[in-house]
């Protein structure tokens, strides 16, 4: 047993040949999904039965592990056993004798979970290689799987220079939604020459509807911590802040735990493997704050302050916390960052597109049947996405539209499925990338009724700084209600496309000016729904409830 | 518990836990959003005197510490009830109805969300996403995240709770 504490750079692969070595002596490995889905179906008393059973049975040769998100969160709780590689859904603690029984023959057949659809062989894991594989809160986990080896190479065998270099020819873009390229924002930074630098891992993933930053984080946080350590050795900072919310609880314990091994380990912390390099980590939770997730507006939280974007420039690369150059990504692109140093630049480029490089994570939810994360490459289409790895629309109902990129993106409609999915095809179809989002509506979704719940949410969560956002997207909100309630009039349409632009054009931070996104696409796509609820006062998805008033002379002239 | 936590009256150990926390943090300012979590954590809500006490002890005007605390949404300046129903308003819940959700809650409680019931056994918030999305709609009661619900099933599982 080697203790984690005080690595050196040779350590790491003997500590992963050891722990290795030691799971194969297991002839089974049982895996629990103790990812915040599961675990709110009860999968940790589904993983306390099963030790016990293994324990009450005295199986020396099989254990029970706690695991991270394996991606088919419709089916949890889940399980998974190796090496036979039988997935168990809808798992109760119930289950746990008879999954134990089963190991040295036929799976519990009720329990089983088909792997060979396309949910599973239709994915490309790369951010996600190790959910589900390894347990969150166990370093020696990490390490087993090469953690830390490409932070140690990097210290030793690459300058900062190098770094940015291979991170820039790899093609990687920002997860979190602008797509800016990484590589040209890691060396802006590292030319800044001040005498402290800041990098901020953004994990305050605000959009509704999304969740896999956290879904990366509780299952894999050494991943991420490792991707800001190589950040932060290629930039020249020595300290880091991880914002998270704090509606999170999980991933702000496991990321805790990890931040504290690996400090023991001398993986973090000063002089971090035996180097002159030093790299601390510390923790901010958000306080429920959308705009927060602004890097502007991120940064003053972090300072204690009401979040309130500025505006830019300068840049944070320039001038950020405590107007010292900082460097902000996103958990995704963090955790992107050790598979790109490990594998070269060049395979990176090789998957995705012309512009759009590597893979995507994706939360899907809403109508469709797989809800759940998955991973593609970039340029996956949506049909790919929706029919076949989300396996279509539940209740047999019929796809009318898949939001992208949450209240600052869009709605794509069923005629442009055939779209690849990467920065500029959905930029150009009226909608953004955004974090990861993909929500599915079927026909009882009214479009309008979708448009003005997204301005809702950008109306209540405007910080009121500047003028076109906090009085833009109220009166765009009182227009979109009017319409759902079947006062509007004709020309109110027009009104609203003429707001939504000067918004659009006029206001401070991303939160304004993509907040009349969703509204932008809907008119441009079913823009025969509003005219319905607006002449006929009809709601073709017979949700909306129109006051039984009577028309006014002014709208009886009118038609 | 042991004698020294019980001479020790609750408004003291709460006050001391935001006091450590000031401290880890060298009493700087930055550190205004940590303390307030603690409070909140520690009291349940933010109460005058508290945000007071921060102010001077962290050298801010209070209109920065007021501000700071209207401004985010994880802080609330009246005391919760005994029970929290926390409903998930997110994209993927208000497509599977939250909304119906919702005005079941409040209308068998007669409680806006935000808002505590008369007798303090239930307070009403929502949530803008959960990020349990798969098990939409969702809520959180008390502590328990719970799943595919329906109007029925969210008033059953609250009368639960309340009156057990």
């Amino acid at each position: 047993m080697i203790h984690l504490q005080g690595l050196t750079p040779d350590d790491l692969p003997r500590i992963a040949e050891a722990e290795n070595a030691t799971s194969a002596t297991f002839e089974h490995t049982i895996h629990v999904c103790v990812a915040a889905g599961c675990l709110s179906l009860h999968s940790d008393q589904v993983q306390r039965n099963l030790e016990h059973e293994v324990q009450e049975r005295g199986l020396s040769h099989c254990r029970v592990k706690g695991v991270g998100c394996m991606g088919l969160c419709r089916a949890g709780p889940l399980v998974s056993v190796r090496p036979q590689g039988t997935l168990y859904q809808g798992v109760t603690p119930d289950d746990a004798p008879a999954i134990v029984e089963s190991l040295d023959s036929a799976p519990v057949e009720h329990l089983v979970c088909p792997t060979d659809r396309p949910f599973f062989t239709r994915q490309t894991r790369i951010v996600l290689a190790n959910s589900g594989e390894i347990d969150p809160e166990r370093l020696e986990d990490a390490l087993a799987v090469g953690g830390y080896q490409q932070l140690a190479y990097v210290l030793n065998d690459l300058t900062p220079a190098q770094v940015i270099d291979q991170i820039a020819r790899s093609g990687l873009r920002g997860r979190g939604g602008a797509g800016y390229p990484t590589g040209l924002k890691w060396g802006t930074v590292a030319k800044a020459s001040w005498p402290r630098k800041f990098v901020i891992c953004n994990a305050d993933e605000g959009d509704p509807g999304a969740f896999m930053d956290r879904s990366v984080l509780e299952s894999d946080p050494h991943r991420v911590l490792e991707g800001m350590a190589i950040a932060g050795y290629a930039i020249g900072a020595e300290e880091a802040y991880i914002y998270i919310r704090a509606e999170y609880p999980l991933a702000i314990k496991r990321l805790q735990t990890a931040i504290r091994q690996a400090e023991r380990a001398q993986l973090l912390g000063r002089n971090i493997l035996g180097t002159s390099f030093s790299f601390h980590v510390h923790l901010r939770l958000g306080a429920g704050a959308y705009v927060c997730g602004e890097e502007t507006a991120l940064i003053a939280s972090i300072e204690g302050k009401r979040g309130q974007p500025r505006s830019r420039p300068p840049y944070p690369a320039e001038s950020g916390l405590w107007k010292a150059p900082t460097l902000i990504n996103n958990v995704e692109t963090f955790a992107n960052i050790a598979p790109i140093i490990a594998n070269g630049p060049e395979w990176f480029a090789g998957i995705g597109t012309e512009r759009s490089k590597g893979t995507k994570v994706f939360a899907l939810a809403g109508k469709i049947i797989n809800t759940g994360l998955i991973e593609v490459p970039m340029g996956t289409s949506l049909r790919t996405i929706i029919n076949d790895i989300g396996e279509g629309i539940a209740g047999g109902h019929r796809f009318k539209a898949v939001q992208t990129g949450g209240p600052g993106g869009g709605c794509i409609p069923a005629e442009y499925l055939d779209t690849p999915v990467d920065y500029e095809s959905l930029t150009s179809m009226g909608s953004i990338m955004g974090s990861g989002g993909m929500i599915v509506m079927d026909e009882y979704s009214c479009m309008v009724d979708v448009a003005r719940y997204f301005m809702e949410f950008s109306m209540s969560e405007s910080c009121g700084k500047c003028v076109p956002c906090r009085v833009g997207t109220a009166e765009m909100y009182e227009l979109l209600s009017r319409i759902v309630q079947g006062r509007a009039r004709i020309d109110d349409l027009e009104l609203l496309r003429e707001l939504c632009e000067v918004v659009k054009q006029t206001s401070l931070c991303g939160l304004g000016q993509s907040a009349p996104n969703p509204t932008l696409s809907m008119i441009r796509y079913f823009k025969g729904e509003f005219l319905a609820h607006i002449v006929d006062h009809v709601c073709p998805a017979r949700q909306c409830q129109f006051e039984t008033v009577a028309p006014t002379v002014e709208q009886e002239v009118e038609r | 518990m042991t004698q020294t936590a019980q001479a020790l009256s609750l408004e003291e150990k709460r006050w001391r836990m935001v006091k450590a926390t000031m401290r880890k943090n060298g009493y700087a300012p930055d550190a205004l959003i940590e303390t307030l979590h603690t409070v909140q954590n520690a009291y349940g809500y933010l109460d005058a005197t508290t945000l007071r006490a921060i102010a001077r002890d962290l050298h801010l005007p209070l209109s920065k510490v007021y501000g700071v605390a209207t401004f985010y949404h994880a802080f609330t300046l009246k005391p919760e009830g005994k029970h929290r129903c926390i409903l998930c308003q997110g994209t993927a819940c208000y497509i599977k109805g939250s909304q119906a959700i919702l005005q079941a809650v409040t209308g068998t409680y007669h409680v806006a969300p935000g808002e505590t019931t008369e007798d303090g056994a239930l307070s009403l918030l929502t949530a803008r996403c959960l990020g349990s999305c798969s098990l939409a709609p969702a809520a959180i009661l008390d502590e328990e995240v719970v799943g595919n619900l329906t109007p029925e099933r969210t008033v059953a599982a609250l009368e639960g709770l309340i009156k057990p």
